[in-house]
């Protein structure tokens, strides 16, 4: 099942600088497990960044980042107390999503 | 209808009880299902994924697919990266294109197995920036690719890994 999501929204010198944790193996499908067996392909392969309910940032991404990945976006100005969202989904159609206001 | 149910099992009071707040995880987690499912269809709908680029072997082919085949060189595309990284599981990249009018980045790593790694579109408000953690499985060239009002731009660095992140 999907693990918590973590996400902050930071506004400096007219830049909101949002930063999101995801938990997610990201399994490569080219580890094996301790019984040598291959561990399925399982990762991330959409994020979905909006801000005040429009799209701003759409990522297609691959087994080929990080396990539990961290991305930060750049928006320009925005004001605190704008809402951000950030929404994945992976190769098994499950999502998690989060949101914060810009602080 | 779900969280009705849950409170006309233990009758018709108002004021949560004991016996009420033991029934309220069991409720969330209806909740959470039936979001899930009422979701999912707009999460198929945002999900534009290039199957054929993230299935390409070479960052040769992975470039075709994003219609970049003959990208420019350019001192605007900026990786910020270390230039030797100890563990390559979790490799710290930030890319930033001031190539104006910059509406997506691209992300390969040459030598993995399948080297491209991420594709971002930039809308309006977002500024053309990403930071990201990707696995290298070897020493390899990352290749950034910006795409600005249909041209493509390019930078690379090689990034040195003593420890490889496939395989575990």
């Amino acid at each position: 099942m999907a693990g918590p999501m973590k996400m902050r929204a930071t506004l400096s010198g007219g830049v909101t600088d949002v930063r999101v944790l995801m938990t997610h193996p990201m399994e490569t499908g080219q580890r094996k497990d301790p019984d040598g067996k291959l561990v399925p392909l399982h990762f991330i392969q959409n994020v979905t960044l909006k801000v005040n309910g429009k799209t701003v940032v759409e990522s297609q991404i691959s087994q080929g980042i990080s396990r539990n990945p961290v991305f930060t976006f750049r928006i320009k100005g925005g004001a605190k107390g704008d809402r951000i969202e950030v929404s994945w989904i992976d190769n098994h159609g499950e999502t998690n999503q989060t949101e914060t206001a810009v602080a | 209808m779900g969280a009705n149910q849950g409170y006309s099992a233990v009758g018709g009071d108002r004021i949560p009880t004991s016996r009420e707040m033991r029934i309220n995880p069991i409720r969330r987690s209806l909740v959470a299902v039936l979001a899930a499912i009422a979701l999912k269809p707009f999460a198929a709908l945002a999900a534009a994924w290039n199957k054929d680029g993230f299935g390409a072997k070479t960052a040769a082919d992975a470039l075709k697919t994003l219609g970049a085949s003959n990208p420019v060189a350019s001192r605007d595309v900026v990786i910020e990266a270390p230039q030797i990284a100890e563990n390559g599981a979790v490799v710290p990249i930030e890319i930033m294109s001031n190539v104006p009018g910059t509406t997506s980045i691209a992300v390969l790593i040459d030598k993995n197995p399948f080297p491209l790694v991420g594709k971002f579109d930039f809308m309006e408000g977002a500024l053309p920036f990403v930071k990201l953690n990707a696995k290298l499985g070897e020493t390899s060239e990352v290749r950034v690719v910006a795409e600005a009002l249909g041209k493509h731009y390019v930078a690379t660095q090689e990034i040195k890994v003593t420890i490889g992140g496939c395989g575990g």
